[in-house]
Protein backbone atom coordinates (compact mmCIF):
# COMPACT_ATOMS: atom_id res chain seq x y z
CA UNK A 1 0.00 0.00 0.00
CA UNK A 2 2.68 1.66 0.89
CA UNK A 3 4.86 1.54 -2.02
CA UNK A 4 1.67 2.31 -4.65
CA UNK A 5 0.85 5.39 -2.97
CA UNK A 6 4.73 6.43 -3.12
CA UNK A 7 4.22 5.55 -7.10
CA UNK A 8 1.61 8.15 -7.38
CA UNK A 9 3.30 10.33 -5.43
CA UNK A 10 6.41 10.31 -8.22
CA UNK A 11 4.26 10.03 -10.88
CA UNK A 12 2.11 12.72 -10.40
CA UNK A 13 4.66 15.57 -11.17
CA UNK A 14 5.56 13.06 -14.28
CA UNK A 15 2.08 12.92 -15.97
CA UNK A 16 1.63 16.98 -15.65
CA UNK A 17 4.21 17.69 -16.69
CA UNK A 18 3.88 15.31 -19.95
CA UNK A 19 0.22 17.11 -19.97
CA UNK A 20 1.59 20.34 -19.98
CA UNK A 21 4.07 19.79 -22.83
CA UNK A 22 1.25 18.23 -24.76
CA UNK A 23 -0.89 21.11 -23.75
CA UNK A 24 2.23 23.90 -25.16
CA UNK A 25 2.64 21.98 -28.48
CA UNK A 26 -0.85 21.82 -29.80
CA UNK A 27 -2.35 25.16 -28.12
CA UNK A 28 -0.79 27.64 -30.94
CA UNK A 29 -2.04 25.36 -34.05
CA UNK A 30 -5.73 25.18 -32.38
CA UNK A 31 -5.47 29.32 -32.00
CA UNK A 32 -5.04 29.32 -35.40
CA UNK A 33 -7.10 26.87 -36.66
CA UNK A 34 -10.23 28.55 -34.15
CA UNK A 35 -8.94 31.98 -35.64
CA UNK A 36 -9.93 30.94 -39.09
CA UNK A 37 -13.38 30.58 -38.22
CA UNK A 38 -13.82 33.78 -36.21
CA UNK A 39 -15.49 36.98 -37.60
CA UNK A 40 -13.04 39.55 -38.42
CA UNK A 41 -14.65 41.73 -36.22
CA UNK A 42 -14.50 38.97 -33.52
CA UNK A 43 -10.51 38.27 -34.55
CA UNK A 44 -9.23 41.81 -33.82
CA UNK A 45 -10.90 42.20 -30.27
CA UNK A 46 -10.67 40.00 -28.81
CA UNK A 47 -8.57 36.30 -28.21
CA UNK A 48 -9.38 33.09 -29.87
CA UNK A 49 -8.99 31.54 -26.58
CA UNK A 50 -12.39 33.66 -25.47
CA UNK A 51 -14.79 31.07 -27.82
CA UNK A 52 -13.58 28.42 -25.33
CA UNK A 53 -16.01 29.98 -22.40
CA UNK A 54 -18.85 28.64 -24.66
CA UNK A 55 -17.07 26.44 -27.35
CA UNK A 56 -20.82 24.80 -28.35
CA UNK A 57 -22.48 27.78 -29.16
CA UNK A 58 -22.11 28.02 -33.40
CA UNK A 59 -22.76 31.52 -34.00
CA UNK A 60 -19.47 32.68 -32.84
CA UNK A 61 -17.99 30.70 -36.03
CA UNK A 62 -18.18 31.86 -39.99
CA UNK A 63 -16.69 30.00 -42.80
CA UNK A 64 -16.47 33.58 -44.26
CA UNK A 65 -12.50 33.71 -44.33
CA UNK A 66 -12.49 30.25 -46.12
CA UNK A 67 -14.73 31.52 -48.79
CA UNK A 68 -12.58 34.98 -48.75
CA UNK A 69 -8.99 33.58 -49.18
CA UNK A 70 -10.01 31.06 -51.91
CA UNK A 71 -11.79 32.72 -54.05
CA UNK A 72 -10.81 36.49 -53.45
CA UNK A 73 -7.10 36.09 -52.76
CA UNK A 74 -5.87 33.62 -54.60
CA UNK A 75 -5.73 30.69 -52.31
CA UNK A 76 -7.78 28.62 -54.33
CA UNK A 77 -5.89 29.10 -57.11
CA UNK A 78 -2.38 28.91 -55.15
CA UNK A 79 -3.52 25.01 -53.43
CA UNK A 80 -3.92 23.97 -57.00
CA UNK A 81 -0.45 25.46 -58.24
CA UNK A 82 1.13 23.37 -55.43
CA UNK A 83 -1.15 19.95 -56.25
CA UNK A 84 0.41 20.45 -59.91
CA UNK A 85 3.51 20.87 -58.76
CA UNK A 86 4.01 18.68 -56.33
CA UNK A 87 2.71 15.35 -58.10
CA UNK A 88 4.77 15.27 -60.90
CA UNK A 89 7.73 16.42 -58.64
CA UNK A 90 7.23 13.69 -56.83
CA UNK A 91 6.25 10.43 -59.25
CA UNK A 92 9.22 11.95 -61.59
CA UNK A 93 12.31 11.40 -59.23
CA UNK A 94 10.97 8.10 -57.79
CA UNK A 95 10.75 6.52 -60.91
CA UNK A 96 14.16 7.76 -62.64
CA UNK A 97 15.36 6.39 -59.35
CA UNK A 98 14.16 3.49 -58.80
CA UNK A 99 15.74 2.00 -62.37
CA UNK A 100 19.42 3.80 -61.31
CA UNK A 101 18.94 1.89 -57.66
CA UNK A 102 18.17 -1.27 -59.21
CA UNK A 103 21.35 -1.22 -61.09
CA UNK A 104 23.77 -0.32 -58.35
CA UNK A 105 22.11 -3.39 -56.35
CA UNK A 106 21.63 -5.89 -59.00
CA UNK A 107 23.98 -5.44 -61.55
CA UNK A 108 27.90 -5.74 -62.03
CA UNK A 109 29.33 -2.62 -64.13
CA UNK A 110 32.39 -0.49 -64.57
CA UNK A 111 32.02 2.85 -62.19
CA UNK A 112 29.39 1.20 -60.02
CA UNK A 113 30.82 1.51 -56.52
CA UNK A 114 32.32 5.50 -57.72
CA UNK A 115 29.00 6.47 -59.22
CA UNK A 116 27.10 5.22 -56.58
CA UNK A 117 29.32 6.98 -53.57
CA UNK A 118 29.07 10.02 -56.12
CA UNK A 119 25.46 10.09 -55.38
CA UNK A 120 24.89 9.49 -51.63
CA UNK A 121 27.61 12.25 -51.04
CA UNK A 122 25.54 14.56 -53.30
CA UNK A 123 23.11 13.96 -50.31
CA UNK A 124 23.90 16.70 -48.35
CA UNK A 125 25.08 19.41 -50.82
CA UNK A 126 22.89 22.41 -49.92
CA UNK A 127 20.50 23.21 -52.69
CA UNK A 128 21.63 26.57 -52.60
CA UNK A 129 24.72 25.63 -54.31
CA UNK A 130 22.58 25.20 -57.54
CA UNK A 131 20.35 28.08 -57.70
CA UNK A 132 22.08 30.40 -59.30
CA UNK A 133 23.49 28.41 -62.20
CA UNK A 134 20.02 26.80 -62.66
CA UNK A 135 18.38 29.58 -62.53
CA UNK A 136 20.44 31.33 -65.57
CA UNK A 137 20.16 28.58 -67.57
CA UNK A 138 16.21 28.26 -66.75
CA UNK A 139 16.14 32.11 -67.91
CA UNK A 140 17.53 31.15 -71.13
CA UNK A 141 15.77 28.50 -71.65
CA UNK A 142 12.57 29.97 -70.84
CA UNK A 143 11.60 27.48 -67.74
CA UNK A 144 12.00 29.91 -64.74
CA UNK A 145 8.14 30.56 -63.98
CA UNK A 146 6.77 27.38 -65.80
CA UNK A 147 5.57 24.21 -63.84
CA UNK A 148 8.06 22.34 -66.06
CA UNK A 149 11.27 23.77 -64.53
CA UNK A 150 10.39 23.13 -61.37
CA UNK A 151 9.19 19.68 -61.77
CA UNK A 152 12.83 18.33 -62.72
CA UNK A 153 14.49 20.50 -60.49
CA UNK A 154 12.73 19.24 -57.60
CA UNK A 155 13.10 15.60 -59.17
CA UNK A 156 17.03 16.54 -59.07
CA UNK A 157 17.11 18.01 -55.38
CA UNK A 158 15.09 14.59 -54.03
CA UNK A 159 17.02 12.18 -56.82
CA UNK A 160 20.09 11.59 -54.31
CA UNK A 161 17.74 10.86 -51.49
CA UNK A 162 15.54 8.25 -53.28
CA UNK A 163 18.24 6.79 -55.26
CA UNK A 164 20.25 5.42 -51.77
CA UNK A 165 16.29 4.76 -50.22
CA UNK A 166 15.46 2.43 -52.72
CA UNK A 167 18.88 0.80 -52.76
CA UNK A 168 18.87 0.12 -49.56
CA UNK A 169 15.26 -1.44 -50.08
CA UNK A 170 16.15 -3.43 -53.25
CA UNK A 171 19.49 -4.76 -52.10
CA UNK A 172 18.03 -6.20 -49.16
CA UNK A 173 15.54 -8.79 -51.58
CA UNK A 174 16.60 -12.09 -51.41
CA UNK A 175 19.20 -12.68 -54.33
CA UNK A 176 17.29 -16.33 -54.90
CA UNK A 177 14.84 -14.61 -56.58
CA UNK A 178 16.82 -13.07 -58.60
CA UNK A 179 18.92 -15.97 -59.78
CA UNK A 180 15.59 -18.34 -60.30
CA UNK A 181 13.79 -15.82 -62.71
CA UNK A 182 17.25 -15.56 -64.43
CA UNK A 183 17.32 -19.28 -64.88
CA UNK A 184 13.83 -18.69 -66.20
CA UNK A 185 15.22 -16.55 -69.01
CA UNK A 186 13.46 -13.19 -67.86
CA UNK A 187 15.35 -10.10 -68.98
CA UNK A 188 16.70 -7.93 -66.76
CA UNK A 189 13.47 -5.18 -67.58
CA UNK A 190 10.90 -8.01 -66.56
CA UNK A 191 12.49 -8.45 -63.16
CA UNK A 192 12.54 -4.88 -62.34
CA UNK A 193 9.04 -5.29 -63.51
CA UNK A 194 7.32 -7.85 -62.40
CA UNK A 195 9.04 -8.34 -59.09
CA UNK A 196 11.40 -5.22 -58.12
CA UNK A 197 8.57 -2.81 -58.25
CA UNK A 198 5.86 -4.51 -56.79
CA UNK A 199 8.03 -6.24 -53.78
CA UNK A 200 9.45 -2.61 -53.11
CA UNK A 201 5.31 -1.14 -52.71
CA UNK A 202 6.33 -0.20 -48.94
CA UNK A 203 9.35 1.35 -49.37
CA UNK A 204 8.08 3.44 -52.29
CA UNK A 205 5.13 4.25 -50.35
CA UNK A 206 7.23 5.98 -47.58
CA UNK A 207 9.47 7.43 -49.92
CA UNK A 208 6.56 9.65 -51.90
CA UNK A 209 5.05 10.47 -48.75
CA UNK A 210 8.10 11.97 -48.09
CA UNK A 211 9.08 13.55 -51.09
CA UNK A 212 5.14 14.98 -51.51
CA UNK A 213 5.82 16.17 -47.68
CA UNK A 214 9.06 18.05 -49.04
CA UNK A 215 7.63 19.66 -52.11
CA UNK A 216 4.32 20.54 -50.72
CA UNK A 217 6.06 22.43 -47.65
CA UNK A 218 8.39 23.94 -49.92
CA UNK A 219 9.29 27.49 -50.46
CA UNK A 220 12.97 28.28 -51.55
CA UNK A 221 12.98 26.67 -54.56
CA UNK A 222 9.15 27.71 -55.94
CA UNK A 223 10.61 31.23 -54.54
CA UNK A 224 13.74 31.11 -56.83
CA UNK A 225 12.51 29.33 -59.92
CA UNK A 226 9.00 30.20 -60.18
CA UNK A 227 8.63 33.96 -58.87
CA UNK A 228 5.68 35.78 -57.16
CA UNK A 229 3.47 35.68 -60.19
CA UNK A 230 0.18 34.74 -58.62
CA UNK A 231 -0.67 31.71 -61.51
CA UNK A 232 2.11 29.83 -60.97
CA UNK A 233 2.52 30.55 -57.21
CA UNK A 234 2.03 27.71 -55.00
CA UNK A 235 0.35 28.42 -51.20
CA UNK A 236 3.56 28.55 -49.51
CA UNK A 237 4.91 31.78 -51.73
CA UNK A 238 1.39 32.44 -51.97
CA UNK A 239 1.07 33.14 -47.94
CA UNK A 240 4.40 34.46 -46.91
CA UNK A 241 3.54 37.33 -49.24
CA UNK A 242 0.51 37.89 -47.61
CA UNK A 243 2.14 37.88 -44.29
CA UNK A 244 3.27 41.04 -45.78
CA UNK A 245 0.06 42.85 -47.34
CA UNK A 246 -2.23 41.30 -44.54
CA UNK A 247 0.26 41.56 -41.76
CA UNK A 248 -3.15 42.16 -39.28
CA UNK A 249 -5.64 40.48 -40.96
CA UNK A 250 -5.86 37.46 -38.45
CA UNK A 251 -8.91 35.53 -39.53
CA UNK A 252 -7.29 35.35 -43.41
CA UNK A 253 -4.16 34.71 -42.85
CA UNK A 254 -4.93 31.77 -40.26
CA UNK A 255 -7.89 30.89 -42.93
CA UNK A 256 -4.92 30.25 -45.83
CA UNK A 257 -2.50 28.67 -42.95
CA UNK A 258 -4.96 26.04 -42.75
CA UNK A 259 -5.53 25.37 -46.15
CA UNK A 260 -2.16 25.03 -46.81
CA UNK A 261 -1.70 22.36 -44.02
CA UNK A 262 -5.15 20.32 -44.55
CA UNK A 263 -3.54 17.86 -46.52
CA UNK A 264 -0.67 17.31 -45.33
CA UNK A 265 -1.98 16.78 -41.58
CA UNK A 266 -4.63 14.18 -43.48
CA UNK A 267 -2.34 12.21 -44.80
CA UNK A 268 -0.33 12.40 -41.47
CA UNK A 269 -2.99 11.38 -39.57
CA UNK A 270 -4.30 8.62 -41.80
CA UNK A 271 -0.84 7.45 -42.66
CA UNK A 272 0.91 7.97 -39.73
CA UNK A 273 3.34 4.72 -40.19
CA UNK A 274 4.54 5.45 -43.56
CA UNK A 275 4.43 9.08 -42.85
CA UNK A 276 6.99 8.61 -39.73
CA UNK A 277 8.92 6.37 -41.62
CA UNK A 278 9.50 8.38 -44.79
CA UNK A 279 9.81 11.40 -43.07
CA UNK A 280 12.44 9.52 -40.57
CA UNK A 281 14.32 8.56 -44.12
CA UNK A 282 14.03 11.86 -45.77
CA UNK A 283 16.11 13.45 -43.03
CA UNK A 284 19.14 14.08 -44.25
CA UNK A 285 18.79 15.67 -47.53
CA UNK A 286 20.21 18.68 -48.75
CA UNK B 1 21.26 -12.12 -65.77
CA UNK B 2 21.73 -11.99 -69.74
CA UNK B 3 22.67 -8.51 -70.38
CA UNK B 4 24.86 -6.28 -73.05
CA UNK B 5 27.81 -4.21 -71.24
CA UNK B 6 25.57 -1.13 -71.87
CA UNK B 7 22.46 -2.96 -70.22
CA UNK B 8 23.22 -1.09 -66.53
CA UNK B 9 24.08 2.08 -68.38
CA UNK B 10 20.49 2.75 -69.52
CA UNK B 11 19.07 2.10 -65.69
CA UNK B 12 21.59 4.45 -64.34
CA UNK B 13 21.99 7.41 -67.42
CA UNK B 14 19.00 8.99 -66.52
CA UNK B 15 19.52 9.71 -63.17
CA UNK B 16 23.13 10.41 -64.00
CA UNK B 17 21.78 13.44 -66.27
CA UNK B 18 19.30 15.11 -63.73
CA UNK B 19 21.89 14.94 -61.16
CA UNK B 20 24.32 16.02 -63.48
CA UNK B 21 22.51 18.92 -64.64
CA UNK B 22 20.37 20.08 -61.42
CA UNK B 23 23.21 19.31 -58.77
CA UNK B 24 26.59 18.63 -60.27
CA UNK B 25 27.25 21.28 -61.99
CA UNK B 26 26.02 23.92 -60.79
CA UNK B 27 27.89 23.04 -57.67
CA UNK B 28 31.36 23.77 -59.87
CA UNK B 29 29.51 26.53 -61.28
CA UNK B 30 28.82 28.35 -58.19
CA UNK B 31 32.38 27.60 -56.84
CA UNK B 32 33.48 29.57 -60.00
CA UNK B 33 31.32 32.61 -59.94
CA UNK B 34 31.80 33.46 -56.87
CA UNK B 35 34.99 34.53 -57.91
CA UNK B 36 33.68 37.07 -60.35
CA UNK B 37 31.67 40.00 -59.95
CA UNK B 38 27.59 40.27 -59.49
CA UNK B 39 26.82 39.55 -63.18
CA UNK B 40 29.99 37.30 -63.63
CA UNK B 41 31.74 39.44 -65.51
CA UNK B 42 34.60 40.29 -64.34
CA UNK B 43 37.29 38.28 -62.11
CA UNK B 44 37.41 39.88 -58.72
CA UNK B 45 39.34 37.20 -56.38
CA UNK B 46 38.84 36.79 -52.98
CA UNK B 47 36.82 40.11 -52.98
CA UNK B 48 33.08 38.36 -52.31
CA UNK B 49 34.64 36.25 -49.66
CA UNK B 50 36.23 39.55 -47.90
CA UNK B 51 32.82 41.36 -48.27
CA UNK B 52 30.80 38.21 -46.42
CA UNK B 53 33.41 37.70 -43.89
CA UNK B 54 33.18 41.75 -43.09
CA UNK B 55 29.78 42.99 -44.06
CA UNK B 56 27.94 43.95 -41.16
CA UNK B 57 25.01 42.42 -41.80
CA UNK B 58 26.36 39.04 -42.91
CA UNK B 59 28.10 38.94 -39.41
CA UNK B 60 25.12 39.45 -38.05
CA UNK B 61 23.69 36.36 -39.89
CA UNK B 62 26.99 34.58 -38.71
CA UNK B 63 26.49 35.56 -34.92
CA UNK B 64 22.75 34.54 -35.18
CA UNK B 65 23.29 31.24 -37.11
CA UNK B 66 25.64 30.61 -34.06
CA UNK B 67 22.81 31.42 -31.69
CA UNK B 68 20.53 28.79 -33.27
CA UNK B 69 23.24 26.08 -33.24
CA UNK B 70 23.81 26.82 -29.50
CA UNK B 71 20.29 26.95 -28.47
CA UNK B 72 17.99 24.93 -30.90
CA UNK B 73 20.12 21.89 -31.32
CA UNK B 74 20.90 20.79 -27.64
CA UNK B 75 17.46 21.88 -26.93
CA UNK B 76 15.80 19.79 -29.86
CA UNK B 77 18.41 16.67 -28.66
CA UNK B 78 17.39 17.34 -24.94
CA UNK B 79 13.73 17.82 -25.28
CA UNK B 80 13.26 14.75 -27.44
CA UNK B 81 15.70 12.62 -25.41
CA UNK B 82 13.86 13.95 -21.77
CA UNK B 83 10.24 12.85 -23.80
CA UNK B 84 11.32 9.57 -24.57
CA UNK B 85 12.51 8.54 -21.62
CA UNK B 86 9.52 9.82 -19.95
CA UNK B 87 6.94 8.70 -22.70
CA UNK B 88 8.06 5.43 -22.28
CA UNK B 89 6.59 5.22 -18.83
CA UNK B 90 3.04 6.53 -19.70
CA UNK B 91 0.12 4.46 -21.15
CA UNK B 92 -0.52 7.46 -23.60
CA UNK B 93 2.41 7.85 -25.09
CA UNK B 94 1.57 7.53 -28.48
CA UNK B 95 -1.09 10.83 -28.35
CA UNK B 96 1.74 12.22 -26.66
CA UNK B 97 4.16 11.39 -29.64
CA UNK B 98 1.63 12.55 -32.07
CA UNK B 99 0.73 15.72 -31.02
CA UNK B 100 4.53 16.60 -30.51
CA UNK B 101 5.74 15.02 -33.99
CA UNK B 102 2.65 16.98 -35.76
CA UNK B 103 4.36 20.33 -36.42
CA UNK B 104 6.72 17.83 -39.27
CA UNK B 105 3.45 17.62 -41.16
CA UNK B 106 3.66 21.87 -41.39
CA UNK B 107 5.18 23.66 -43.56
CA UNK B 108 7.28 25.95 -41.99
CA UNK B 109 5.40 29.08 -44.19
CA UNK B 110 2.71 27.56 -41.78
CA UNK B 111 4.08 26.92 -38.64
CA UNK B 112 5.46 30.69 -39.39
CA UNK B 113 2.48 32.01 -39.49
CA UNK B 114 1.06 30.02 -36.43
CA UNK B 115 3.94 31.40 -34.16
CA UNK B 116 3.49 35.38 -35.74
CA UNK B 117 0.03 35.33 -34.26
CA UNK B 118 1.25 33.75 -31.12
CA UNK B 119 3.94 36.53 -30.82
CA UNK B 120 1.29 38.96 -31.92
CA UNK B 121 1.83 42.69 -30.24
CA UNK B 122 -0.24 45.34 -29.71
CA UNK B 123 0.79 48.34 -27.83
CA UNK B 124 -0.15 48.77 -24.16
CA UNK B 125 -3.91 49.89 -23.29
CA UNK B 126 -5.60 47.70 -26.25
CA UNK B 127 -6.42 44.30 -26.00
CA UNK B 128 -3.87 41.65 -26.63
CA UNK B 129 -5.28 38.95 -29.27
CA UNK B 130 -2.10 37.29 -28.94
CA UNK B 131 -1.71 34.74 -26.74
CA UNK B 132 1.46 35.54 -25.16
CA UNK B 133 1.07 39.33 -24.82
CA UNK B 134 -2.50 37.88 -23.54
CA UNK B 135 -0.83 36.08 -20.87
CA UNK B 136 1.52 38.94 -19.72
CA UNK B 137 -1.34 41.76 -19.53
CA UNK B 138 -3.35 39.02 -17.08
CA UNK B 139 -0.34 38.66 -15.26
CA UNK B 140 -0.42 42.43 -14.75
CA UNK B 141 3.00 42.68 -17.00
CA UNK B 142 3.31 45.27 -19.84
CA UNK B 143 3.10 43.62 -23.38
CA UNK B 144 6.33 42.50 -25.32
CA UNK B 145 6.80 43.05 -28.92
CA UNK B 146 8.28 39.47 -29.30
CA UNK B 147 9.94 39.84 -32.76
CA UNK B 148 11.12 43.51 -32.73
CA UNK B 149 12.66 43.29 -29.30
CA UNK B 150 16.44 42.68 -30.32
CA UNK B 151 18.99 41.14 -30.32
CA UNK B 152 18.21 38.33 -27.80
CA UNK B 153 14.22 37.90 -27.41
CA UNK B 154 13.45 38.42 -31.16
CA UNK B 155 16.13 35.76 -32.31
CA UNK B 156 15.12 33.28 -29.18
CA UNK B 157 11.51 33.73 -30.35
CA UNK B 158 12.25 32.83 -34.11
CA UNK B 159 14.47 29.72 -32.39
CA UNK B 160 11.65 28.34 -30.22
CA UNK B 161 9.57 27.92 -33.67
CA UNK B 162 12.47 25.58 -34.75
CA UNK B 163 12.52 23.87 -31.87
CA UNK B 164 8.40 23.63 -31.78
CA UNK B 165 8.78 21.88 -35.58
CA UNK B 166 12.06 19.34 -34.81
CA UNK B 167 11.36 18.21 -31.36
CA UNK B 168 9.29 15.72 -32.72
CA UNK B 169 11.82 14.37 -34.92
CA UNK B 170 14.31 13.78 -32.60
CA UNK B 171 11.90 12.17 -30.08
CA UNK B 172 10.39 9.46 -32.87
CA UNK B 173 14.32 8.72 -33.66
CA UNK B 174 15.55 8.81 -29.74
CA UNK B 175 12.53 6.88 -28.42
CA UNK B 176 12.86 4.01 -30.95
CA UNK B 177 16.49 3.90 -29.80
CA UNK B 178 15.72 4.01 -25.88
CA UNK B 179 12.94 1.15 -26.60
CA UNK B 180 16.03 -1.01 -27.95
CA UNK B 181 17.56 -0.79 -24.83
CA UNK B 182 16.98 -4.20 -23.17
CA UNK B 183 14.62 -3.81 -20.13
CA UNK B 184 16.31 -6.29 -17.77
CA UNK B 185 19.90 -3.77 -18.16
CA UNK B 186 17.81 -0.78 -16.43
CA UNK B 187 15.95 -3.66 -14.01
CA UNK B 188 19.38 -5.02 -12.78
CA UNK B 189 20.32 -1.29 -12.18
CA UNK B 190 17.19 -0.81 -10.01
CA UNK B 191 17.53 -3.85 -7.95
CA UNK B 192 20.88 -2.93 -7.02
CA UNK B 193 20.13 0.91 -5.83
CA UNK B 194 20.96 3.22 -8.45
CA UNK B 195 17.93 6.20 -8.75
CA UNK B 196 16.71 6.82 -11.79
CA UNK B 197 19.08 10.08 -12.71
CA UNK B 198 21.98 7.86 -11.72
CA UNK B 199 20.68 5.31 -14.50
CA UNK B 200 19.93 8.03 -17.19
CA UNK B 201 23.14 9.04 -16.99
CA UNK B 202 25.72 5.61 -16.53
CA UNK B 203 23.33 3.42 -18.55
CA UNK B 204 20.76 5.43 -21.10
CA UNK B 205 23.01 8.25 -21.92
CA UNK B 206 25.79 5.94 -23.22
CA UNK B 207 23.72 3.34 -25.10
CA UNK B 208 21.98 5.93 -26.62
CA UNK B 209 25.10 7.83 -28.00
CA UNK B 210 25.62 7.03 -31.40
CA UNK B 211 21.91 7.49 -31.92
CA UNK B 212 22.31 11.30 -29.80
CA UNK B 213 24.89 11.74 -32.26
CA UNK B 214 23.07 11.28 -35.61
CA UNK B 215 20.15 13.60 -34.35
CA UNK B 216 22.60 16.06 -33.70
CA UNK B 217 24.53 16.30 -36.41
CA UNK B 218 21.17 16.60 -38.73
CA UNK B 219 19.93 19.15 -36.03
CA UNK B 220 23.26 21.17 -37.22
CA UNK B 221 22.60 20.57 -41.11
CA UNK B 222 19.08 22.13 -40.64
CA UNK B 223 20.16 25.42 -38.58
CA UNK B 224 22.65 25.99 -41.12
CA UNK B 225 20.36 26.30 -43.86
CA UNK B 226 17.48 27.81 -41.70
CA UNK B 227 15.22 29.82 -44.08
CA UNK B 228 11.76 29.72 -44.25
CA UNK B 229 11.23 30.76 -40.69
CA UNK B 230 12.74 33.80 -40.86
CA UNK B 231 12.21 34.88 -44.36
CA UNK B 232 8.03 34.76 -43.12
CA UNK B 233 8.19 35.89 -39.90
CA UNK B 234 10.72 38.64 -39.82
CA UNK B 235 12.64 38.40 -42.92
CA UNK B 236 15.68 39.29 -41.48
CA UNK B 237 14.79 42.67 -39.83
CA UNK B 238 15.72 43.87 -36.30
CA UNK B 239 19.16 41.75 -36.23
CA UNK B 240 17.47 38.59 -37.35
CA UNK B 241 19.01 38.07 -40.76
CA UNK B 242 20.55 34.44 -41.19
CA UNK B 243 22.90 32.95 -43.56
CA UNK B 244 20.76 31.41 -46.30
CA UNK B 245 18.15 34.35 -46.03
CA UNK B 246 21.38 36.45 -46.70
CA UNK B 247 22.33 34.30 -49.77
CA UNK B 248 18.52 34.80 -51.09
CA UNK B 249 18.80 38.84 -50.65
CA UNK B 250 21.64 39.07 -52.50
CA UNK B 251 20.83 36.73 -55.15
CA UNK B 252 17.40 38.26 -55.84
CA UNK B 253 17.24 42.12 -53.85
CA UNK B 254 20.54 43.00 -54.99
CA UNK B 255 20.95 41.07 -58.40
CA UNK B 256 25.05 40.12 -56.74
CA UNK B 257 25.29 36.64 -57.98
CA UNK B 258 29.00 36.51 -56.83
CA UNK B 259 28.55 37.09 -53.66
CA UNK B 260 25.35 35.30 -53.26
CA UNK B 261 27.58 32.27 -54.39
CA UNK B 262 30.35 32.87 -52.08
CA UNK B 263 27.80 32.71 -49.22
CA UNK B 264 26.21 29.37 -50.99
CA UNK B 265 30.15 28.08 -50.97
CA UNK B 266 30.65 28.97 -46.99
CA UNK B 267 27.47 27.00 -46.77
CA UNK B 268 28.82 23.82 -48.26
CA UNK B 269 32.38 24.45 -46.09
CA UNK B 270 30.08 24.16 -43.06
CA UNK B 271 28.37 20.95 -44.09
CA UNK B 272 31.48 19.44 -45.58
CA UNK B 273 32.53 17.68 -43.07
CA UNK B 274 28.74 16.21 -42.72
CA UNK B 275 29.39 14.96 -45.84
CA UNK B 276 32.43 13.23 -45.01
CA UNK B 277 30.64 11.38 -41.95
CA UNK B 278 27.70 10.42 -44.48
CA UNK B 279 30.07 8.48 -46.68
CA UNK B 280 31.80 7.47 -44.42
CA UNK B 281 28.82 5.70 -42.69
CA UNK B 282 27.93 4.69 -46.10
CA UNK B 283 30.76 2.36 -46.68
CA UNK B 284 30.59 0.67 -42.68
CA UNK B 285 26.97 -0.32 -43.46
CA UNK B 286 28.30 -1.63 -47.15
CA UNK B 287 30.94 -3.50 -45.16
CA UNK B 288 29.21 -5.06 -42.97
CA UNK B 289 26.99 -6.74 -45.78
Amino acid sequence: MKLKQNNFLINAPMHIFVIIVAIIWIFPTVGLLITSFRPSADVASSGWWTVLAHPFNFTQYTLSNYRDVITNIGIGRAFINTLIITIPACTLPIIIASFAAYAFAWMEFWGRRFFFILFVGLLVVPLQMTLIPILRIFNQLGLSGSFVGIWFAHAGYGMPLVIYLMYNYISGLPSEMFESSTIDGATPFQIFKSIVIPLSVPAIASITIFQFIWVWNDLLVALVYLGGTPDVAPLTVRISALVGSYGQNWELLTAAAFVSMALPLVIFLGLQRYFVRGIMAGSVKG
Amino acid sequence: MRTHWYTPWLYVIPALLVLMFFLIYPSINTFIISFFGPQSEEFVGFANYIYTFTNEVMLTAFRNNLLWVAIFVPMTVFLGLVMAVILDRVRYESIVKSIIFMPMAISFVGAGVIWKFVYSYRPIGSEQIGILNAFLSFLGAQPIPWLIERPWINNICLIVVGIWIWTGFCLVILSASYKGIPRELLEAARVDGANELRIFWKIILPLMKPTIAVVSTTMFINVLKVFDIVYVMTNGSFSTEVIANRMYKEMFIFRNYGRASSIAILLLLFIIPMIVINVQRFREQEAIR
